[in-house]
């Protein structure tokens, strides 16, 4: 998150700047004072005026490339093979163009009022008695750990990005989906990984230094019995080696069996112990217990992960607390995330109300939330070459489509309160992490007048 | 809606149980009042009372103020095309459901040349999206005023207005706005908009030509004084643009003006603010960046306010990856949540089978089936499709979850009785549940092959597995 100040320019640096981009409209046209612009001849024409308007236009445009923090644009279009240039930051404020005054009518008929009633806007206050607990993933050498930083998600006060109610400590953060043998992967999103897809270490390593993302789940599907059901003692090994390559938190994952998960999940809370990671996940139909006390024995945290069912949710989290007696800042939950589409509505809202039933303060359901965003995959207009349904308008290229299904399945979940995205299209963790800053009040500037689409032509 | 219990309303209704509105007893229709789903009117008796009595006309007032939506409702547009926004009760979907979908609206301007107009409106009334059994569509189109110009803004309104479809018509000149109106002021379109500079002259439109008006400001105070003054010179069909800035703390400043604005009006009960909120994503085209990221960006604030209670938008790209996403958002979030999206179980012929043809399983989640059977309807497959009945949820989450079991699948090939209607006992079952493969075949006895992952995929899968080979 790279907040940029912005800068007042004085006018005369302003017309400095236009002169250095060869501004020959400005010609005829003198400029005074703070926000006065003169027109030659003093009346007011036309256009002369829209010339410059336009100008102005231009060259806000122009600046604006400055409060690009975090250079997403660049990030994503470098990833969809468009070079766009990089611009020094500034962001002046453009003087506003003057408005024309409109025709004065010399009598207002009654029914038109001079002025304005006068009224004042009140906004509505909401506060929540209750908060969400704070979960630290990852454990730097102080702790005990070898992490070069740690991630703390949850916190909130309020509903997700309403900062103007309660401050939000920590904005939503990202984990990138690494595989221990080459999993299905749409085209769009294995052509950023065909060089690692052998070496989980190697792949971790991109998506911290090239994708930017703040963590790294490690998913061991390679322990499934109907795969390659490789030993969890063998299986382990590859997370060692991840924990050596990235200093990020981890998360490990298991394949999903039943059977073999918390098994494999021991020994890998076993070989990360001091490392804080965090254990995905325990289930209602496999035996939570064991994963849960693995997760306890170790210092680690535990994904308390259900299917798409707020009292599921609350059982399992009961169990995790009562039974096990999990501290309560080491849970997170996953209530399942279905994609865009294909049962996003189920999902937004099973996790916006165990929210608010969290801010509200019912303290079985007041845990952050974890969404595997990596799901908005399997929406067929993320990956199919075209519609297979006749009379469908053509969907467009693929590769346009597949990174925006990842992204609005996960900025719509962010607004139920999703605390942890795993995610892999790079494209699409760039984009949110720039939602996330720019909800999260993280990015300055702005352009310099919104309403210019109103005006623009092509 | 001010009533919270059926109670209320029925004691304003004739409780003589007539049954002319359709439903049993008064306090039915009193119920069905409450959760929307039949209106006042619709009681016969009681309109018709109040027309000779002023006391019963009073009374209906009443109980119509009563049970008026909390945001008001407003239409855009004349006849089948017509579309309402706003109308909604609540801020969050699973405390009722949200009513009128966002009306996604596309811009033309009038400075492009004719057959580039055409193109862009051709597109927009033509586009279709499959989804959930129906097609989905585009609801209007935005004609800028770039030119200044009111005889050509003028021109390219009626030009458009030909395509049929709701329109809003953008301009802060009121001389271009007029002369537009006064081609196709009955059709109904909104017109964009009144400000802090222009409101006379737009008040005076509004109230002139009987349209539903746009009010833009930044400044909430300013915006809530425009909303009262032009309610109380008349102007009943009014909708709030509290400015979209596209990017940074700009746009932090529009999700918080957005939220402030709808949360004031229904928690904080505020009349001045409890209309319709237009969201403007087009502003992305002024960041800077090629077409793609303006694009994206499109689509990302589009998302933003379809969750966050924008009613109207009007957009710049036509292109499928900012279309189709938001479009299918826009469906979620309106989707009742009360209503379980499923379709009834059984067994359907597809394509008119014969007894060699194969035997499908789905499940009865509506999006499933219907992305099913499109599927094998279009790719002109033959074949037995049996729909099994698992509360609405999608294979991988009822396998996982334990609606979607081998003595189900059982059951439901007993009673669809499937096995007197083919000539072989072989099942496909989709990729998603192969795992449930050998306790298919245990179950029922019939030979389980595994579909792909994705039924787009069937017809190239039945070329090598069909029919099959031992």
């Amino acid at each position: 998150m790279v907040g940029l100040a912005t800068k007042k320019f004085t006018l005369d640096e302003f017309l400095e700047i236009l002169k250095k981009y060869n501004v020959e409209e400005l010609e005829g046209v003198t400029i005074e004072g703070d926000l006065e612009i003169e027109l030659e001849g003093s009346a007011i024409d036309i256009s002369a005026f829209s010339s410059l308007y336009a100008l102005l236009s231009e060259f806000s445009n122009f600046l604006y490339h400055a409060n690009m923090a975090l250079g997403y644009m660049q990030r994503l279009s470098a990833m969809l093979g468009i070079p766009t240039p990089s611009i020094q930051p500034a962001a002046p404020q453009v003087p506003a163009a003057p408005e024309v005054p409109a025709a004065v009518e010399a009598v207002p008929e009654l029914r038109i009022p001079e002025k304005l009633i006068e009224a004042k806007f009140e906004p509505y206050k909401a506060e929540y008695p209750a908060s969400i607990e704070e979960v630290t993933i990852g454990a730097t050498k102080a702790d005990g750990g070898s992490r070069d930083y740690v991630v703390t998600l949850g916190g909130e006060k309020s509903l997700a990005f309403y900062t103007f109610d309660a401050e939000q400590k920590h904005l939503p953060a990202i984990a990138i989906d690494v595989f221990d043998r080459k999993p299905m992967l749409a085209k769009a999103v294995r052509m950023h990984y065909e060089d690692v897809l052998e070496d989980p270490a190697e792949w971790a390593k991109k998506c911290v230094k090239k994708f930017g993302a703040d963590l790294v789940t490690l998913h061991l599907i390679s322990t499934d019995p109907l795969l390659e059901d490789k030993p969890a003692s063998e299986a382990v090994k590859v997370l060692e080696d991840v924990l050596q390559a990235v200093k990020c938190p981890i998360i490990v994952g298991g394949s999903g069996n039943k059977e073999k998960d918390p098994e494999v999940l021991e020994k890998a809370a076993e070989v990360a112990e001091g490392e804080r990671i965090m254990l995905a996940s325990a289930t209602l139909d496999m035996d939570w217990e064991r994963i849960a006390n693995a997760a306890k024995k170790y210092g680690h945290v535990v994904l308390s992960w259900t299917q798409m069912d707020i009292n599921n949710q609350k059982t399992l989290n009961r169990y995790l607390l009562k039974r096990v007696e999990m501290p309560r800042d080491s849970i997170v939950m996953d209530p399942t995330t279905a994609a865009l589409g294909y049962g996003l509505d189920y999902a937004f809202t099973n996790m916006e109300r165990i929210r608010i039933s969290g801010l509200k303060g019912d303290t079985d359901l007041n845990f952050p939330i974890s969404s595997g965003t990596t799901n908005a995959w399997g929406a067929r207009e993320a990956w199919m070459i075209d519609s297979p349904i006749e009379g469908d308008t053509p969907w467009g290229p693929r590769e346009l489509r597949g990174p925006i299904w990842e992204i609005v399945t996960g900025l719509t979940l962010s607004l139920a309160g999703v605390d942890l995205f795993m995610m892999m299209h790079p494209g699409a963790v760039a984009v949110l992490k720039e939602v996330f800053n720019t909800l999260g009040g993280r990015v300055s500037g702005g352009i310099a007048d919104p309403g210019e689409w109103i005006f623009m032509e092509g | 809606m001010k009533i919270k219990s059926p109670l209320e309303v029925y004691n304003y209704l004739p409780r003589t149980n007539c049954g002319e509105c359709g439903y049993d007893t008064c306090m039915s229709f009193a119920a069905h009042i409450l959760d929307r789903s039949a209106k006042v009117e619709d009681c016969k008796p009681l309109v018709e009372e109040a027309k000779k009595d002023p006391k019963i006309k009073e009374k209906l007032d009443e109980l119509l103020e009563l049970t008026a939506p909390e945001i008001l409702e407003v239409a855009i547009g004349t006849g089948d095309s017509a579309i309402k926004i706003g109308g909604e009760e609540v801020l969050h979907r699973h405390e009722l459901t949200f009513f009128n979908p966002t009306a996604f609206f596309y811009d033309v301007w009038d400075t492009l040349d004719d057959r580039a107009i055409d193109e862009r409106c051709s597109r927009v009334v033509e586009y279709r999206k499959f989804y959930v059994g129906k097609f989905l569509t585009l609801d209007g189109i935005a004609v800028r005023c770039t030119s200044g110009d009111p005889k050509r803004f003028r021109e390219v309104v009626k030009k458009v207005a030909g395509y049929g479809k709701p329109m809003v018509l953008v301009s802060l000149d009121a001389d271009c706005m007029k002369a537009a109106l006064e081609e196709v002021a009955e059709t109904r379109p909104l017109i964009y908009a009144a400000t802090e500079g222009n409101w006379k002259e737009f008040l005076e439109l509004s109230l002139d030509y009987n349209v539903p008006v746009v009010l833009r400001a930044k400044d909430l105070d300013v915006l809530k004084s425009m909303a009262a003054t032009f309610r109380q010179a008349g102007v009943k069909d009014i909708v709030l643009d509290p400015v979209t800035d596209p990017l940074g703390e700009g746009l932090k400043g529009t999700f918080e003006r957005v939220i402030q604005l709808r949360r004031t009006a229904i928690a904080g009960e505020d009349k001045d603010v409890a209309y319709p909120i237009m969201v403007t994503p087009i502003a992305a085209w002024l960041i800077d960046g090629d077409e793609v990221t303006k694009s994206y960006w499109e689509a990302v604030i589009a998302s933003m306010f379809i969750v966050k209670y924008a009613d109207v938008m009007i957009f710049r790209s036509i292109d499928q990856h900012v279309v189709m996403p938001t479009i299918t958002l826009r469906f979620n979030i309106y989707t009742d949540p009360r209503t379980p999206v499923q379709v009834e179980p059984g067994l359907r012929p597809i394509n008119d089978p014969s007894p060699e043809d194969p035997v499908f399983i789905t499940t009865n989640f509506a999006l499933t089936y219907y992305t099913v059977e499109s599927d094998l309807t279009s790719g002109g497959i033959k074949g037995w499709l049996l729909v099994l009945d698992t509360g609405g949820l999608g294979v991988e989450v009822s396998v996982a979850g334990g609606q979607f079991t081998a003595s189900k699948v059982k059951e439901l090939i007993e009673e669809t009785k499937i096995a007197e209607k083919v000539n072989h006992k072989i099942l496909v079952i989709p990729g998603l549940a192969a795992r449930l493969q050998g306790a298919i075949e245990d179950e029922t006895g019939w030979k389980v092959l595994v579909g792909p992952m994705d039924s787009g995929r069937i017809k190239g899968w039945l070329e090598n597995n069909w029919p099959p080979q031992d």
